[in-house]
C-alpha cells in the first residue's frame, strides 16, 4: 500500500520547549492510523505541524510525493489534509449550514453534492441546520467538527480526540462514522486517549511518549501488547 | 425566491426613506407656517445629516471590531486622511491663494473641480454634473488614500492582538494628526489652518438662475452616499468572505485550521474598513465645511467606538440606530441641559453650559453597565422582526430622529 503522508524525524518547538523531538510515521492511503499515548505526549503537536498551524522545527511531511514541511494552513488544506481540532471548536454563534460552508470555504465549486453527503452521513445536522451551532449537544457539536472538515474534499482526515468528553454510546456512534467514512476513501489518521477503541478501530497504531514514538504496529498487535495493556488499556 | 422578494422590499424601503428625506427638507419652503423643527436651519437636518456621516463611519468600525474582532481605534486617523485627501483635491484653482494664503498659493497646481467644470462647463446642468463628479472622484480618493494607510501600516500593526493592535493604530491616529499639521507642509495641508471653500452639502442644492434655492438636497446627499456604502459593507458581509470574518472573530485556531489566512483576511477587513473610514472623513469634512487635523481627535474614535457599542458589536442596523440617536442626544434633544433656564425667578440648579456631557456621561454609563449587549446585540433588524413586532417599527433606516421630524 502507497503512504499518503510519510513524516520524517520531525520536531516542533514551542519556545524552548521540545514538544516533538524527532519522529518519524507513514500513513498507508486508504487506512486508519491512530496515534495514543498520555497527555503531553506530543500527539496533537505532531497534527498541528501537519496541518500547517506550527511550522516544525526540523524533519519533513510529504503529501503524495510532494514536500509540504512548514506550509500554511490553507495550502495542506487545499491540497486535501483536514483537521478535527481537539475540543470541536465548531463556531457557535453561525448556524450549522454556515458552519459546514466555512469547512469548504477554500473551494469556489458547486457545494450541494458534497452538503448531501455530509447531511447523508449525519442526518441529525440536516434536521438542525438552521440552529446555531452552540446550541447543538456534545455529541452533535462532534459531528459538526466532522462534517464541517470533510466539507473541504479531504484526501486525509486528521481527528484529534473526538471521543473527548462524550458519553460512551456517543462515542460509539463518532467511530462508526470514521468506519463509514474510511469506507468511502478518506484515509484516517486519528488521534486518541481512548486506546482501547482507537485501536480496534485502526488498521495501523504508534505509540507516541514524551515526543518519541516508541511502539508500532497493527490495532490488533498493540491491543494484546503488555506494555500497552499496562500503560493504556488497564487491563 | 424568499431572498429576492425580501431584496424588492428593502430596496423600496430605502427608495422611500430617500424620498421623505427630500420632502422633509423642502416642505418648509413648500408649505409656509409650519413649526420651526422644519426650517433648513434646524437641528433636525443637523441630526440627520450628521447621523448619515457618522453611521457609515461607525459601520465601518463594526465591520473591523464587531465581525472580524479586530480592536483596532485608529478610526479618526483615516477620516482625517480622508477629509484631507478630498479637500486638497477639491477646493477650486479661484479659492487657492486665499485658502492658503499664508503659504502663497497651493502646490498642489489642479483641482478637480475645475478639471470637471472644464469638461462639463460651470453653469446650469453643466455646473452641477461637474460638481457631481468632482465630489465623486473626490471622496473615491478619499477612500483610496486611507485604504493605501491602512495597507502600509497593517503588516506590522495586524501582527498584534486586541490591546496592543489598539494603542498601536491609537497612536498612528496620533502621529497623523501631528504630520498635518505641520508647518513644512503648508503648501499641501494648510498646516494648522483649515481647509474650506470646497464642495459642501449645501452646493447640492439646486437653484435657479437667480441664485435661489429651487430644491433641497443637502440631507438626501450625505443619506445617498451613507446607504451606498453601507450596503456594499452589508453585501460584503453576507459574502463568504464575510463568513471568513466571523469566523476569524469566534475562533482563529479553528479558522485557521479550515484553511482561512489569518493575515490576509484581517488585512482585508482592515483595508476596506479603513477605505470607508476615509469616505466618511471626506463626508465630514463636506458636513463641516472644513477639514482641520485637530477636529479628528481620539476623542472623536471614542465616540464612535461609542455607538458601536451602544449599538451593538456585531449588529449594522444596531450601529446606524445607534448613531442617529447619539447624534441625536448630543446635538439636538438634550441641549436644553446647557442652558439656564429660570421658571418665574426661580434659576433651576445644575442647568448650564456644559452640563449636557455630564448627564449624557451618565446615560452611556448605565448603558455599558446594564444593557452591555447594546440595542441590537449582534442581531440585525430583519422584515421577519419586523413583522414579529406587528409593524410598529419602522424598516431599518427610518431612524428614530428621521421619526421625530
Amino acid at each position: 500500500m502507497r503512504n499518503i503522508l510519510e513524516i520524517r524525524d520531525l520536531q516542533v518547538h514551542y519556545g524552548g520547549i521540545e514538544a516533538v523531538k524527532g519522529i518519524s510515521l507513514d500513513v498507508p492511503e486508504g487506512e486508519i492510523v491512530t496515534l495514543i499515548g498520555a497527555n503531553g505526549a506530543g500527539k496533537s503537536s505532531t497534527l498541528r505541524a501537519i496541518a500547517g498551524l506550527v511550522k516544525p522545527s526540523a524533519g519533513s511531511i510529504s503529501f503524495q510525493g510532494e514536500d509540504i514541511t512548514g506550509k500554511d494552513s490553507n495550502i495542506i488544506v487545499s491540497r486535501g489534509i483536514t483537521l478535527v481540532p481537539e475540543g470541536r471548536r465548531i463556531f457557535p454563534d453561525m448556524t450549522v449550514l454556515e458552519n459546514l460552508k466555512i469547512g469548504a470555504y477554500l473551494r469556489k465549486d458547486d457545494l450541494t453534492e458534497d452538503l448531501n453527503w455530509v447531511y447523508d452521513l449525519f442526518p441529525r445536522l440536516k434536521e438542525r441546520s438552521w440552529q446555531a451551532g452552540g446550541t447543538l449537544s456534545g455529541g452533535e457539536q462532534q459531528m459538526l467538527a466532522v462534517g464541517r472538515a470533510l466539507m473541504s474534499r479531504p484526501k486525509v482526515i486528521m481527528m484529534d480526540e473526538p471521543s473527548l468528553g462524550l458519553a460512551p454510546i456517543i462515542v460509539k456512534g463518532i467511530f462508526d462514522i470514521i468506519k463509514e467514512i474510511n469506507k468511502q476513501g478518506v484515509t484516517v489518521l486519528l488521534i486518541e486517549q481512548n486506546a482501547n477503541m482507537a485501536l480496534k478501530t485502526a488498521n495501523l497504531g504508534y505509540v507516541m511518549e514524551t515526543g518519541r514514538i516508541t511502539l508500532t504496529g497493527t490495532g490488533q498487535e498493540l491491543l494484546t501488547n503488555e506494555a500497552v495493556k499496562a500503560a493504556y488499556l488497564g487491563t | 425566491m424568499r431572498k429576492t422578494k425580501h431584496t424588492g422590499r428593502s430596496l423600496l424601503a430605502v427608495a422611500g426613506l430617500l424620498l421623505v428625506i427630500i420632502l422633509l427638507e423642502n416642505i418648509s419652503s413648500w408649505i409656509p407656517g409650519l413649526p420651526a423643527v422644519f426650517a433648513p436651519t434646524s437641528q433636525l437636518f443637523t441630526v440627520l445629516k450628521k447621523g448619515a456621516v457618522y453611521s457609515l463611519v461607525a459601520v465601518s468600525m463594526n465591520l473591523l471590531n464587531g465581525f472580524t474582532g479586530l480592536f483596532s481605534l485608529g478610526q479618526a486617523g483615516f477620516m482625517l486622511l480622508g477629509a484631507y485627501t478630498y479637500a486638497i483635491l477639491t477646493v477650486p484653482m479661484a479659492s487657492k491663494d486665499q485658502v492658503y494664503y499664508l503659504f502663497g498659493g497651493s502646490a498642489v497646481k489642479f483641482s478637480l473641480v475645475d478639471l470637471f467644470q472644464s469638461l462639463f462647463g460651470n453653469t446650469g446642468f453643466g455646473g452641477y454634473l461637474s460638481l457631481i463628479c468632482a465630489v465623486l472622484v473626490g471622496i473615491l480618493f478619499a477612500g483610496l488614500v486611507a485604504a493605501l494607510f491602512a495597507a502600509l501600516i497593517g503588516t506590522p500593526v495586524l501582527r498584534l492582538k486586541s490591546d496592543y493592535l489598539a494603542i498601536a493604530t491609537l497612536g498612528f491616529a496620533e502621529i497623523l494628526r501631528a504630520i498635518f499639521q505641520w508647518q513644512t507642509l503648508g503648501p499641501i495641508t494648510n498646516g494648522a489652518n483649515m481647509l474650506k471653500s470646497f464642495p459642501t452639502f449645501a452646493d447640492f442644492n439646486i437653484r435657479n438662475g437667480a441664485g435661489q434655492v429651487v430644491l433641497r438636497l443637502s440631507t438626501f446627499v450625505p443619506f445617498l452616499a451613507a446607504i451606498i456604502c453601507i450596503a456594499l459593507i452589508v453585501l460584503l458581509i453576507h459574502s463568504s468572505y464575510g463568513r471568513a470574518f466571523k469566523a476569524i472573530r469566534d475562533d482563529e485556531v479553528a479558522a485557521e485550521a479550515m484553511g482561512i489566512s489569518l493575515f490576509k483576511h484581517k488585512m482585508l477587513s482592515f483595508v476596506i474598513s479603513s477605505f470607508f473610514s476615509g469616505v466618511g472623513g471626506a463626508l465630514f469634512a463636506m458636513y463641516v465645511a472644513n477639514a482641520q487635523a485637530k477636529a479628528f481627535t481620539s476623542t472623536m474614535t471614542y465616540e464612535i467606538l461609542l455607538i458601536v457599542v451602544i449599538g451593538g458589536i456585531g449588529s449594522i442596523s444596531g450601529s446606524v440606530i445607534g448613531t442617529f440617536l447619539y447624534v441625536a442626544c448630543s446635538e439636538w434633544w438634550l441641549r436644553f441641559l446647557d442652558a439656564e433656564t429660570y421658571i418665574g425667578s426661580f434659576k433651576v440648579p445644575l442647568l448650564r453650559s456644559g452640563f449636557r456631557m455630564v448627564v449624557f456621561s451618565v446615560v452611556i454609563m448605565i448603558i455599558v453597565l446594564f444593557f452591555s449587549k447594546g440595542i441590537m446585540g449582534d442581531k440585525e433588524l430583519s422584515w421577519a422582526g419586523i413583522g414579529g413586532l406587528l409593524k410598529k417599527r419602522r424598516p431599518k433606516k427610518k431612524t428614530p430622529a428621521g421619526k421625530e421630524g
